[in-house]
């Protein structure tokens, strides 16, 4: 027997073209697939914002129908939350878990692979429907009914295609869950973890205990729809509301599944770029376990307008504000990471800091929601909508941005151009607040959102924001070619990579071979990226 | 040395961050104060929680930016290796949640004033429809339905010659304006009739869901006569945005006055329906109310919008039996867009549209239906109602 062969017995060969990636089953195979997946719905859903912004330009109805425009607001949301945001932080965890935690692989490779190849099949069924008679579906990505309901037959495969991002989301979880907990090389404890661990960890509970909810409320719309049931139509008995609350039980925990892996990059990040360790490691553990669970008890903040009891509205209230205390450990924890550091600003460290102060103001825009008379004002306008743009696009999407330039150099073998990384975070940061700002002016001026026309008082921030959001669009194809450009070639990457980083995933050189960690490495604290004293675990 | 440092780059970050506040607040628009007692609490409020965010905004990111300034590594900065500090990480843990508490206190006296609706002086129902507002005022028994005045609704075509800079208060007017008095304590009971929509006038200082198969409850004193202008705030359909509220608040015997005028209006109307219609009569306002109330969807040539809104030129319905074309007008189809317009129009509208639809488009039925036919089955239709009826309706929600 020759090496070889041994070496085949324990790897098995590598089908090549496309069934490589069909029949995969090792985790950075399935992390990229993941992140390209990701990637492209990005764009497809941003070219959905950009068709909004358009019709948005200028009062009157100039290149949609309203129809076609209320198609565009919900199947932007549904792709990008669905599409976009979850599958690059599951693509992220997929890359970095196992090396983070000194696994060889995720626990569950079959069905690793099974998780990601679900999700396209699920999103050509949704975006099919754009393309049938009854069109896509146009009530909001919360679909509400009744108004969900009066969607033609192309509402069967939206559900149908919900329940398929919601199977293929709950395995990952398990799979993630499944990892961490049995995967982790001797000695790494769960309070040596690395906080991006720790946090997909807390997400991954979030997902299994919400994406049933979310199946169940769906399909509750569909008997409704199909079937004749009257779960939520009041002359049959049922009610409305009630799919309200159901669906923000989900909703709800949702927007952190969606935030909390971003704290755990960003708190990779800014340790590495301060060369000091992350401050408050423990709190951090803890602020982000007590966000989850507050995430549970403050669903109906979503829809204090529909008229509930005033013990209600204040139990909402009260719970939602103190939310505003964890995260804001959060923030001060980072920014005392920064204090006294030996800060460098590659692009990672930008997308982070950029992160740190842009979310903190949608965090504030935040608090200002919770105040349940004000949000009487508040609720259902544009000031809504700069709020959760803020905390997910400049939020959610820049720790996703911050990510892709930290680890590229770990995926690739290849620094990615550095200028024009910088480029595109100046551009991006500067267009997405001409696009986001002035949206709270016009919430607060009034302007219901999900309307495609409107009153002329509205023109000159509409206008404002729909070239902000054009730069900001056609700067993410920057991105794309950074990403191209940087896989083709480039300076090569120490195992290191950044001086100052610590942590097992850059012990292993770069690119990352297909196969890492076959014998578990021994792990104490010099390893860690919030010890004490970091003593380099590498030469540099 | 360097801590004096720390705190001159500190404070003219603090200084350069307020002014860049202070840009962002004043450049933009802000929420308004409005005429009601609600409201300018409201604003109060709002003005309260922002300045007290944008204050610790301004020093986070002071403390921010001094790192970013001081601590970098081109300075030479040597990297402190401290990780944590318990009295550090107790202090802010605790000042927000004072913060926070002195923001929940005004909120929660406020929201308690709100939510108390008793003590009404006068009760005016409001129905959300695709995509028009009902107002029904209880006590003074007027009934009328409020949408998107005509000019809007010409401009806001795809294609329209008219630019919506030429349309005064675009998409903010409507044909029939709420109109109520000032000083007066008036409890509004919000409910829908096919989808979920959200009535709010900005200047009232609140908005509250109109909900299908259920009454929600909200109270104003409007303290100053004015136009108020308001929309739906609940994605409702493809009109969502095409739904205005108006409000002309007006002094108690000016509201008076306007009962009584409208009064004369309706008894005006009883006699337009007892009196026999020639055809084009019957064809001119037909093409009137059709424009109004039809085209959005059927389109104005009839040509519909499929598969959602189906052609009514050569349409199976239209040009088959009067009876099941009266019975799909009065009664809506469920389950799709087709509202029941039985009760929502007067019977000579209905007869008026009938007739219209029956011979325009290219449908050549000959057909005529008069208005006291329609009042015959409107009749009919409210005898089988329930009893009980409008009054009963505000007291059975919670």
């Amino acid at each position: 027997m020759t090496a070889t062969t041994a070496h085949d017995e324990h790897h098995h060969d590598q089908p090549k073209g496309l069934k490589r990636w069909l029949y995969t089953t090792n985790h950075k195979e399935i992390g990229t697939l993941y992140l390209i997946f990701s990637l492209a719905m990005f764009l497809i859903g941003g070219a959905m914002a950009l068709v909004i912004r358009a019709e948005l330009f200028a009062p009157g109805l100039q290149l949609v129908n309203p129809e076609f425009f209320n198609q565009m607001t919900t199947m932007h949301a549904l792709v990008m939350i669905f599409g976009a945001v979850m599958p690059a932080f599951v693509g992220l965890a997929n890359w970095m878990v196992p090396l983070m935690v000194g696994a060889p692989d995720m626990a569950l490779p079959r069905m690793n692979n099974w998780s990601f190849w679900i999700l396209p099949f699920a999103f050509l069924i949704l975006l099919s429907t754009l393309f049938m008679p009854s069109g896509a579906p146009a009530s909001g990505w919360t679909l509400y009914p009744p108004l969900s309901l009066q969607g033609g037959n192309s509402f069967a495969f939206v559900i149908f295609a919900i329940h398929l991002m919601g199977i293929s989301s709950i395995m990952g979880a398990i799979n993630i869950i499944a990892t961490i907990l049995n995967m982790r090389a001797p000695g790494m404890t769960l309070l040596r973890m690395p906080l991006f661990v720790w946090t997909w960890l807390i997400t991954a509970f979030l997902l299994i205990a919400v994406m049933p909810v979310l199946a169940g409320a769906v399909t509750m719309l569909l008997t409704d729809r199909f079937f004749g049931t009257s779960f939520f139509d009041a002359a049959g008995g049922g009610d409305p509301v009630m799919y309200q609350h159901i669906f923000w039980f989900f909703g709800h925990p949702e927007v952190y599944i969606m935030i909390l892996p971003a704290f755990g990059i960003v708190s990779e990040i800014i340790p590495t770029f301060s060369r000091k360790p992350l401050f408050g490691y423990t709190s951090m553990v803890y602020a982000t376990a007590s966000i989850a669970f507050l995430s549970f008890i403050v669903w109906a903040h979503h829809m204090f307008t529909v008229g509930m009891p005033l013990g209600g509205a204040l139990f909402f209230m009260y719970a939602t504000m103190i939310i505003a205390v964890p995260t804001g450990i959060k923030v001060f924890n980072w920014v005392a990471t920064m204090w006294r550091g030996s800060m460098t600003f590659e692009t990672p460290m930008l997308f982070a800091l950029g992160f740190v102060i842009l979310f903190t103001i949608g965090g504030f825009s935040g608090v200002m929601l919770a105040i349940v008379p004000a949000d009487f004002q508040y609720h259902d306008t544009y000031f809504v909508v700069a709020h959760f743009h803020y905390v997910l696009v400049t939020g959610a999407v820049f720790a996703i941005m911050a990510a892709a330039y930290y680890w590229l150099p770990k995926w690739t073998g290849h620094m990615y151009d550095e200028r024009l990384g910088k480029i595109h975070f100046w551009w991006s940061t500067i267009w997405v607040n001409v696009l986001f700002f002035p949206q709270h002016y016009l919430g607060l001026a009034g302007m219901p959102r999900r309307i495609p026309d409107y009153a002329v008082q509205f023109a000159e921030f509409n206008l404002i924001s729909s070239i902000g959001g054009f730069a900001f669009g056609i700067g993410q194809l920057l991105f794309v070619w950074i990403v191209i450009k940087c896989v083709r070639g480039g300076e090569k990457a120490t195992a290191q990579v950044w001086e100052g980083a610590r942590g097992l995933e850059w012990t292993v050189p770069s690119p990352a071979p297909l196969h890492t960690f076959d014998t578990p490495p021994v792990v104490d604290d010099s390893v860690t990226a919030h010890k004490d004293e970091l003593k380099p675990q590498i030469p540099a | 040395m360097k801590r004096t440092n720390e705190l001159i780059v500190g404070l003219a970050c603090v200084a350069v961050l307020s002014v860049v506040t202070w840009i962002l607040l004043a450049v933009g628009d802000n929420m308004s104060p409005g005429v009601t007692p609600f409201s300018r609490s409201v604003y109060e409020l709002h003005m309260f929680v922002m300045i007290i965010v944008s204050i610790i905004g301004v020093l986070v990111f002071a403390a921010m930016f001094t790192s970013m300034i001081l601590h970098r590594k081109s300075r030479g900065a040597e990297a402190a290796q401290f990780s944590h500090s318990t009295k550090a990480e107790v202090i802010w843990t605790v000042i927000p949640i004072i913060i926070l508490v002195v923001m929940a206190v005004p909120a929660t006296v406020v929201l308690i004033d709100m939510e108390d609706t008793s003590g009404a002086e006068m009760n005016v129902k409001v129905t959300g429809y695709q995509w028009l507002w009902r107002y029904e005022y209880l006590e003074d028994e007027l009934d009328f339905y409020s949408a998107l005045d005509r000019d809007s609704n010409y401009a806001r075509q795809i294609g329209s010659t008219l630019s919506p800079h030429e349309v005064e208060n675009y998409l903010l007017e409507v044909d029939n304006r709420v109109v109520l008095p000032t000083n007066t304590r008036i409890r509004f009971l919000l409910t829908a009739d096919d989808v979920i929509h959200s009535w709010w006038v900005p200047d009232l200082g609140w908005k509250r869901d109109a909900i299908p198969g259920m009454v929600n409850e909200a109270w104003t004193l409007i303290e100053e006569p004015g136009i108020y202008r308001g929309q739906c705030a609940e994605l409702c359909g493809k009109d969502h945005g095409f739904m205005p509220v108006v409000i002309e608040a007006v002094s108690p015997e000016e509201y008076r006055a306007w009962v009584a005028s409208m009064k004369q209006e309706s008894v005006a109307s009883e006699n337009e329906i007892e009196r026999l219609w020639s055809r084009d009569e019957l064809m001119a306002h037909g093409e009137t109310i059709y424009n109004a109330q039809c085209a959005t969807c059927h389109q104005v040539d009839g040509s519909g919008m499929e598969p959602a809104f189906p052609a009514l030129a050569n349409n199976a319905i239209v040009t088959g039996t009067i009876e099941r074309h009266i019975d799909l007008v009065m009664n809506g189809r469920n389950g799709t867009a087709m509202a029941a317009f039985g009760q929502r129009l007067e019977a000579q509208d209905i007869a008026a549209a009938l007739t219209y639809t029956r011979n325009a488009f290219g449908n050549a039925t000959g057909d005529m239906i008069q208005p006291a036919q329609i009042d015959h089955l409107q009749q009919q239709f409210k005898q089988n109602e329930p009893e009980g009826g409008l009054a009963s309706i505000g007291q059975s929600s919670p």
